[in-house]
């Protein structure tokens, strides 16, 4: 009984930034992953449910980044895949540009596919080994009708890899002869062929060491400039998060837990998670880190097998009272555009 | 001196990559030398097959009524049959009909074994169960006994021997190939290919299979002496292709059946052969995985 009441208030109580008609571009709401655990061989019956996301709604305006962090096995690339409809979600909606992607036939959304596109983590499994790069980067426009013409199709692969930082004759590649910085300038590529509005980064620079970590950051800020792209960036680095994303939401354990301004959410964190989370993160001086009390979380993360019961958090939270354990706390705006999902602060 | 070695080096780039590609295959040799030998069998079986006509000064049909059944000798090596036509001929001849119909009906086992295989996996879920407990059913009946079953029902030819050899692959072929793709599954490229929105049958044949192509060319192999020994039995026992074809199962079936004691080289010849071109095969098969399975490979 308790979550969908939980639900429907989560979804009246949207951020205030998306009234504003056609300003989203992309829109969840009460997303919700649930895996069933199956035990059997021949006769399967369902022993459990991991509920991976569990009633997560958000919405990003054209344009903007919206940082999702959050610790592994939270739901953050669960998230991404259902956004990227590459799982079918358990219920919710997720509204691309004022289309419920959850509606639409298969044919439809073949054709809504090139608008929203993916970088992964991985610069090794995500690229076909057995294709050169020109044919990878000729492939989705030729599907798509994006350029019929094939002479102006290897020009424009040319163009990709330009603006990507890879040298024309790359084309001629295959992927292991590649480093895995040129990979992901690849796998840049590749998305950006079918000319996307939005682009999910699952991960995308935490593969990479850091040097070349900041070029593909710049390169994905030089994009979204040039390309007007909207970002939904999946990461666990906050540092990264905190440089590329206006926006952020931290993610425990299937939920959003803390969602503001970027600024806001690092100068300013409120949920006791995001604190900790926040405090994690080394600080490059030795005299400061030396001196700045550690919030140290106590325990593990529990199995979303079987998520505690009323607030996710509560049996390693700090603030923690009775009441926790019992009621479910709601996204609640605490501050313009700063919401918190915790009973305990104000 | 260094400038110099340089620009010979250059020079004679291509005669460098000759003696590395026969140190290679030497080195190959010498560690799979089973392998070497069966590779060498299929070499000369394909040799056969394709110069029978400039081997031999024999025609393999006609027949030769004053040479009947006359022993292993200089003018006929492996001797004659009951019509006088030449064995060598008709056994060189012979291979012919048994690698047309063996690498046919191979590659048609494997490459549909591989494209349900594939899709099996891909699919998952109900297809999924679906099509792995139709291969069980198909799994459960000896090779022998559903090629049989199929002859049986759509009659004697080359034509019907290549689909009764078939039937029975795909599902032997799905089997294999669907637990590789299982794993290629999970990997990102293939869900970059879902959200670049190409159609299932492009993720399937263009992502998806290339990628399995080890398992594949192994079951391909291992096929092709199948394929042979399968078309022998089934012309043994008069299910597959008809006389005077020469093939080496229809050869045996005449020699063994009447001349086995007064004129064994019937038999034993084209016996022989199906032995060696099956055994070839089978080592040449067990080489190649030998040499694409990383995890054999320290062995």
């Amino acid at each position: 009984m308790n979550a969908p009441t939980h639900a429907s208030t989560a979804f009246e109580h949207s951020p205030p930034h998306e009234p504003v008609a056609g300003e989203s571009l992309l829109e969840v709401r009460d997303l919700k992953k649930h895996f069933p655990v199956v035990e059997g061989v021949v006769f399967q019956r369902a022993v459990g449910q991991v509920k991976a996301v569990d009633g997560v709604s958000f919405s990003i305006r054209k344009g903007e980044t919206l940082g999702l962090v959050g610790e592994s096995g939270c739901g953050k690339t669960t998230t991404g895949r259902c956004v990227l409809q590459l799982e079918r979600p358990t219920s919710g909606e997720i509204v691309f540009d004022g289309v419920n992607l959850e509606e639409l036939p298969d044919q439809e959304l073949i054709a809504w596919r090139r608008k929203i596109q993916v970088i992964f983590q991985d610069p090794y499994s995500s690229l076909n080994p057995r294709m050169k790069i020109g044919t990878m980067l000729d492939e989705p426009m030729r599907i798509h009708g994006i350029e019929s013409n094939p002479s102006r199709r290897r020009r424009r692969i040319a163009e990709l890899l330009e603006i990507c930082g890879l040298p024309e004759k790359f084309a001629d590649r295959y992927p292991h002869e590649m480093s895995g910085g040129q990979r992901q300038r690849v796998g840049i590529a590749r998305a950006l062929s079918l000319n996307p509005e939005f682009i999910v980064c699952d991960e995308a620079v935490s593969a990479l060491d850091v040097s070349i970590q900041a070029q593909v950051i710049n390169l994905l800020e030089d994009l979204r400039h040039e390309f007007d792209l909207t970002y939904l960036f999946i990461a666990h680095d906050l540092s990264v998060v905190h440089h590329l994303c206006n926006r952020v939401a931290v993610m425990y354990l299937g939920k959003i837990v803390e969602l503001a301004d970027s600024k806001e959410l690092f100068g300013n964190p409120m949920h006791p998670y995001t604190k900790a989370l926040l405090s994690a993160v080394p600080i490059p001086d030795p005299v400061v880190e030396a001196k700045r009390a550690h919030q140290t979380l106590k325990g593990e993360v529990p199995s979303p097998m079987n998520p505690p019961p009323g607030c996710v958090f509560h049996p390693r939270c700090q603030l923690a009272v009775e009441g926790c354990s019992r009621s479910e706390p709601e996204l609640r705006e605490l501050r313009p555009g700063h919401w918190v999902a915790c009973t305990q602060v104000s | 001196m260094t400038g110099q070695s340089t620009v010979a080096l250059g020079k004679i780039d291509d005669p460098i990559d000759k003696p590395a590609l026969i140190t290679r295959i030497r080195s190959l040799c010498r560690r799979q030398p089973l392998g070497a030998a069966g590779g060498i069998v299929v070499v000369v079986m394909c040799f056969a097959a394709a110069f029978a006509g400039f081997l031999t000064p024999y025609d393999p049909v006609a027949n030769s009524l004053e040479n009947m059944l006359s022993s292993p000798d200089g003018a006929h090596l492996m001797g004659t049959d009951e019509f006088g036509r030449d064995i060598l001929t008709r056994v060189l001849y012979g291979a012919r009909t048994a690698l047309f119909i063996g690498l046919v009906a191979a590659s048609l086992g494997a490459t549909l074994g591989l494209v349900l295989g594939v899709a099996s996996a891909y699919f998952g879920g109900i297809f999924d169960l679906v099509v792995q407990r139709i291969v069980d059913i198909f799994l459960a009946f000896p090779l022998v006994i559903m090629a049989l079953a199929v002859v049986a029902t759509l009659g004697p030819g080359v034509q019907n021997v290549i689909i009764a050899i078939t039937v029975p692959f795909i599902p032997q072929c799905a089997r294999v190939v669907r637990s590789s793709a299982l794993a290629l599954r999970e990997i990102p490229y293939v869900d970059a290919a879902r959200a670049l929105g190409f159609s299932h049958a492009r993720i399937i044949l263009r992502h998806m299979a290339p990628n399995v192509m080890a398992p594949f060319l192994i079951m391909l192999t291992y096929f092709v002496g199948q394929a042979i020994l399968l078309e022998a039995v089934l012309s043994y026992l008069g299910m597959g292709v008809q006389d005077p074809t020469p093939a080496w199962g229809l050869m045996l079936k005449g020699g063994a059946e009447e001349f086995l004691e007064s004129a064994p080289w019937l038999s034993i010849f084209p016996g022989l052969a199906i032995t060696l071109a099956v055994f070839g095969f089978n080592l040449f098969g067990d080489a190649l995985r030998d040499l694409l399975d990383p995890k054999l490979r320290s062995r």
